[in-house]
């Protein structure tokens, strides 16, 4: 694990961006620039991370940054690591740098899948993060394929016959993973350093790699801004956010959690999961802790952890 | 010394991106367009060339990759038609409105529904407004050579901005023609490697992409407009330079029988090969009858339109895609609102022909050549929009 001491005071994200306080994306952003060990470019799709940090003419990164589209920041990452290696083979270019690509829930979920597929597959060597705040926060809250059960969002709204989102969140390492890339991983911001460390093994995979991070919205998860670290620490401590990573195909459960708490402890301080509380929705909070239940006994099942 | 080869539309247009060295080629395949990347992939594999090529999951990846590949300061190539042509729709005003001088062989080819995967230009015609350079080529040699000036033009710190070089889906792309290449040497000469001004490189960070509000974005796009305003003298010092080298001579517009005619005809790609044959034919019988072609159709040539007009007295527009509603197609809405307002008193009409691929005979040009004259003689234009070679 990386400590404190070992990572730069550089800020290569700065401050005056235009995120929400206690954006989960702004402090993320801020910790993978923490853990560079070499000179990087920065690929970001359309979504909060890059509305609300290079509103021209200003920008919040020191580094070179490229947003292109929503769906394609995979892509564009491959295309920028191609020119790298051409430009080396004629002699344009003999810097040694790293590529990461960040795409929120709905650009690497949804609309991005299939860049990502095809950058994973044809093995580019990139870092893609996905700072996944469990809905399209960006356009106003709209449901995502990482929108848990029972959220309420504006597409999935807690109505009277259906209380927020009825399908379940994909598993999008699973996904990643069944690639056969050599490093992916799930990580929270209330775990900085064992995020710091998962960005530093990424970049030093010679290949793509790729981490799925929870990133808490005090606007679309409706909690208060200065609980977002707390919730991030909930999400992990009631096995709703399992903290794992698959380095070569071998799953390792990188925080274990022997006491959990009962997710509703993570559910109740957001607003997204209000009206599950009311009596006739009470059985979805069932529905949801047996979820958690079930995917983290899978997780540790394919971890090896009894 | 050049020398002569047997190449496709397709395989010309391969052999000229392999000479101009690219750096990135990313493509996806799409019948026409399909034997660009097959002997591109041959290349790379018999290590004939340093070019990465990606080999996408989609025409909408591969926009992007070379996007990506462009900001890094690469040549890039790619190369696409119809439907997927419509699938990068998204990022081919991307590619403009970052400025990225990529390179992309067009195969026209008719879009969907009903799926077809023969020539026409409703694929490009449908992306006209994306801000690229729009060439359209009449055969192989064509190609070839516009492809080497194409990344010419492109790169040009003046110019910067994507160009697409058109041929027609199989008419060219799978028409097997005699071609003149030059030694690479002589390539080398003409266009050497690619100087991006600006690129991703840490030592000097720059953020591309950005989001533009109301304040900002109506000012950069004017400036794209003016970039394509730059591309005209770029274009004809690159011609000129083209011409140095090869001997042949290239600019925005091809005539034939221009000088006396009163009736012509003005038409894209491959169509005008036939209709030069029809001129020839009528001119033979003593018929002041001529050819228009322009290669460069963005920006339009309207200044050099006007120019070549000489004494013509009535002008048959040949679109090969559909306008759904509007007055006419494409080109010659383009042609009418340049006539319009400067003192022509040329007649003009427009024929619609050729969609997914239907044949367009030197018979059906002779009628439209007739029509023309009956036009120049009597200053009637009985249908201004009509479609030819089709069941009604």
């Amino acid at each position: 694990m990386v400590r404190l001491q070992e990572l730069t005071t550089e800020e290569r994200f700065t401050s005056g961006h235009r995120l929400c306080a206690g954006c989960g994306a702004g402090i993320i952003a801020r910790m993978t620039l923490k853990a560079l060990k070499k000179p990087a470019v920065v690929v970001n799709a359309t979504g909060c991370m890059e509305v609300a940090s290079t509103i021209y003419p200003f920008t919040s990164w020191k580094l070179p940054w490229v947003h292109v589209a929503f769906e394609n920041a995979a892509a564009v990452a491959s295309g920028i690591e191609s020119a790298c290696k051409a430009l080396v083979k004629r002699n344009a270019w003999n810097k040694d740098i790293d590529i990461i690509a960040f795409g929120g829930d709905g650009g690497t979920f949804d609309i991005g899948i299939q860049a990502l597929s095809g950058a994973l597959e044809r093995g580019h060597d990139f870092l893609y993060i996905c700072y996944d705040n469990e809905a399209y926060m960006n356009t106003g809250i709209q449901r995502s394929g990482a929108t848990p059960h029972g959220a309420s969002t504006t597409t999935s709204p807690a109505g009277t016959k259906i209380p927020g989102k009825p399908e379940f969140k994909k598993d999008l390492i699973g996904i990643c993973a069944a690639h056969g890339i050599e490093y992916a991983a799930t990580a929270s911001p209330a775990y900085w350093n064992d995020y710091i460390t998962k960005v530093q093994k990424g970049l030093d995979v010679k290949g793509p790699a790729v981490l799925h991070v929870f990133s808490p919205c005090p606007l679309g998860m409706r909690h208060d801004s200065e609980k977002s670290i707390e919730i991030a620490r909930l999400a992990v401590q009631t096995r709703y956010w399992p903290v794992y990573e698959v380095e070569d195909g071998k799953y390792k459960l990188n925080i274990k959690v022997p006491n959990p708490k009962p997710v509703v402890e993570f559910l109740k301080p957001q607003g997204r999961f209000r009206h599950l509380f009311q009596p006739q929705f009470q059985k979805e909070l069932e529905v949801i802790q047996q979820w958690v239940d079930q995917n983290w006994k899978r997780i540790t099942a394919l971890c090896g952890e009894p | 010394m050049p020398k002569i080869m047997g190449l496709t539309g397709d395989e010309a247009i391969a052999y000229a991106a392999k000479q101009s060295k690219v750096d990135v080629v990313a493509a996806y395949p799409i019948t026409p367009q399909t034997i660009i990347v097959e002997a591109f992939s041959e290349y790379v594999h018999n290590g004939e060339v340093h070019t990465e090529f990606v080999c996408v999951e989609s025409e909408h990846s591969a926009m992007s990759a070379c996007i990506g590949a462009s900001l890094a300061g690469a040549r890039v190539f790619t190369a696409s038609s119809s439907q997927g042509l419509a699938l990068m729709h998204e990022m081919l005003y991307i590619a403009s409105g970052l400025r990225c001088p990529i390179v992309m062989g067009v195969v026209n080819r008719a879009l969907s529904a009903p799926i077809n995967i023969h020539g026409d230009h409703s694929d490009m015609m449908g992306s006209r407004d994306c801000g690229w350079i729009q060439i359209y080529c009449e055969n192989s040699q064509e190609a070839y050579d516009w492809v080497l000036q194409a990344f010419k033009i492109a790169e040009d710190h003046e110019v910067l901005l994507p160009v697409t070089v058109n041929i027609d889906g199989f008419i060219l792309s799978h028409a097997l023609e005699r071609v003149e290449v030059y030694d690479d040497g002589d390539v080398e000469k003409f266009l050497s490697i690619r100087n991006a001004p600006f690129k991703l490189d840490p030592d000097n960070p720059f953020t591309v992409g950005a989001l533009c509000f109301t304040d900002y974005y109506f000012e950069i796009k004017r400036q794209q407009v003016e970039a394509l305003k730059n591309a005209p003298p770029v274009i004809d010092k690159v011609n000129k330079e083209f011409e140095g080298l090869t001997g042949k001579k290239y600019s925005y517009i091809n005539t034939y029988g221009l000088e006396d005619a009163e009736a012509a005809v003005l038409c894209l790609g491959s169509t005008a090969g036939t209709a030069k044959a029809v001129a020839k034919k009528l001119r033979s019988q003593g018929k002041r009858v001529g050819v228009i072609k322009p290669w460069v159709y963005r920006p339009f040539p309207s200044e050099h339109l006007l120019q070549t007009l000489g004494n013509l007295k009535a002008l048959a527009v040949l679109d090969r895609a559909i306008c759904p509603g509007a007055p006419y197609g494409a080109l010659c809405s383009d042609v009418v609102s340049t006539l319009y307002d400067n003192g022509k008193q040329l007649k003009v009409f427009n024929a619609v022909y050729g969609l997914g691929g239907r044949d367009i005979t030197p018979f059906d040009i002779e009628a439209i050549f007739n029509e023309a004259m009956d036009v120049a003689k009597t200053g009637i234009v009985k249908e201004p929009l009509k479609f030819v070679g089709v069941r009604e």
